[in-house]
């Protein structure tokens, strides 16, 4: 099963409600995946900074861990603390350190996104205890992905949960299981790519991130994934500017999509695009398979 | 008149009230507004009564129907009058993947499209669907007309037993052991029966389908069709 949830919204007027919109539509999914939920949100982007989620063992005191975060990037650091992530935004030049930094904390600091916009946010649990948890409904942005995991190709956990980043501003979330994630993730790692999980998932999005990485778009990374990747799949994806939308060529997973004047939404069922506004007015479609569908702002 | 609204009443409670009537009920006009995508909204019904359905529903509506008239003025979601036995259930809008899979009678009208496996395996049931439908439509169908007054998508009858498929638009592609087979007169009756029960008179000339079926290379095992099993 599984439960995907994504909307791209056209109409800047929607952009504060934009978490509240998606805790809404991630909750309706339940059903399909009681194990885990995340989210990846894309908000504002601050001037040259870039943006570290990250997400602290439990015991880890924050308070003992500002100083150390300042330390580690050499200037000032802006923190803001929901439950056990922490996003960290520091000036672009030190963002290196601080990464260097971090790879030495395994099992204090556990590091989920880089990205300018992108923040991830997921735990293990039930979609409307994670959302509580983060406060959501609080959050705005222009795009933003959801996930709720029936866990099947590796065990439940916050690191096997959804969205899988990758890249800078870049994330997946996938319903279905990839059958030859090995062999694609020994070959990334061939080029270079770190895997933190077993996971199939995050398998694809490492393809997807490694074909960015060589220049191609993001509609022709996934167009390429149809050959590369086997198994059943539905995708969606996140990048800076864009939305895209996958299915496999027997379109074994659900997907429904709406499109309006003010957002593209998707939901592995009706059920999540029920709770949006204006929904009679949208159009609503079946994303036919091995087809990629990809939208992005200016 | 009963007037269900499911923002209210649970669907199990809905589909247990349609479960109770007796065969010569008085309650033979239903009204179920927000349905807004839930689950198996009047599954299992066995009475001659008529269900309108304002708004889109989700999984396997008016799945098992016995002789109700089920209309769901919006989308359908997966399995749409699966397994029907009698009846009419009517999708005015789309109808997503497995649309009246495994149905054994009664009519299934889809006035959008049907995405992937509309069809698949069934069993007597017949299906007009006013627009396209999608890949591995009609697979392992037995018995019963899929009539599709727009395309086609690949794959069309794979492994098609004794049904018959009658499609206006393109095919894109053909599944193992599907062929096109010339019209009996007793085919063109079948096909003017299901476009006369779907409310089509004469809009659609039955000379501009074409129809598909088994060519029963598969029926026995052979060693020549090894690839294709």
């Amino acid at each position: 099963m599984c439960g995907i949830v994504g909307l791209f919204l056209k109409n800047k007027g929607l952009e504060p409600a934009l978490g509240d919109m998606l805790s809404h539509m991630l909750v309706t999914m339940t059903a399909r995946g009681p194990d885990s939920a995340g989210v990846a949100i894309y908000g504002a982007a601050d001037d040259d900074k870039v943006k570290l989620t990250l997400r602290k063992a439990d015991g880890t005191s924050v308070d003992e861990l500002q100083n150390e975060f300042v330390g580690a990037a050499g200037s000032a650091v802006d923190i803001s603390i929901r439950s056990t992530h922490i996003v960290l935004s520091v000036a672009r030049p030190r963002a290196a350190s601080l990464m260097r930094w971090l790879s030495a904390q395994k099992g204090r600091l556990q590091l989920v996104s880089v990205g300018e916009t992108m923040e991830i946010y997921k735990e293990v649990g039930l979609p409307e205890q994670v959302v509580r948890k983060f406060g959501l409904s609080g959050m705005s942005g222009t795009h933003g992905i959801g996930h709720t995991r029936m866990a099947t190709e590796s065990a439940v956990t916050t690191n096997g949960a959804h969205p899988f980043s990758t890249g800078e501003d870049q994330c997946l979330v996938h319903n279905g299981s990839l059958s030859n994630h090995n062999a694609v993730r020994r070959s990334l790692q061939h080029e270079g790519m770190a895997f933190s999980t077993d996971n199939d998932s995050e398998v694809a999005a490492g393809y997807l991130t490694w074909r960015m990485s060589q220049g191609a778009s993001l509609r022709d990374s996934l167009s390429s994934s149809l050959s590369d990747l086997d198994g059943f799949f539905t995708f969606v994806v996140g990048t800076r500017n864009g939305f895209a939308v996958l299915r496999d060529p027997i379109a074994c997973k659900p997907a429904v999509m709406a499109e309006s004047d003010d957002y593209v939404a998707f939901g592995s069922e009706y059920r999540a695009l029920s709770v949006l506004p204006n929904i009679d007015r949208a159009r609503v479609f079946e994303p036919e398979p091995a087809t990629v569908y990809a939208w992005e702002h200016p | 008149m009963p007037t269900h609204d499911l923002n209210v009443t649970a669907v199990r409670a809905l589909n247990e009230a349609l479960h109770r009537l007796p065969p010569d009920t008085n309650e033979t006009f239903w009204e179920i507004e927000n349905p807004q995508g839930k689950h198996a909204i009047g599954v299992g019904i066995d009475a001659p009564v008529d269900v309108e359905i304002n708004g889109h529903v989700g999984y396997y509506c008016g799945g098992m129907n016995k002789q109700a008239r089920l209309r769901i003025h919006g989308n359908a979601g997966t399995g749409v009058a699966e397994n029907m036995m009698s009846g009419l259930v009517h999708v005015m809008g789309d109808a997503s993947q497995s649309a009246g899979a495994t149905g054994c009678g009664g009519l299934l009208i889809i006035d959008g499209d049907a995405a992937a496996r509309c069809g698949i395996s069934m069993k007597g049931i017949d299906i007009l669907v006013k627009g396209s439908i999608g890949a591995m439509s009609a697979f392992m169908a037995q018995a019963g007309s899929l009539v599709v007054l727009g395309d086609a998508g690949d794959a069309l009858g794979d492994s098609i037993y004794e049904a018959s498929i009658f499609v206006r638009g393109d095919v894109k592609s053909l599944g193992t052991d599907c062929i096109e087979k010339p019209m009996t007169p007793e085919d063109r009756a079948r096909l003017a029966d299901v476009l006369r029960r779907g409310g089509l008179n004469g809009e659609a000339k039955i000379d501009d389908f074409r129809m598909y079926g088994s060519a029963r290379r598969l029926y026995h095992f052979h060693i020549d069709n090894i690839a294709s099993y």
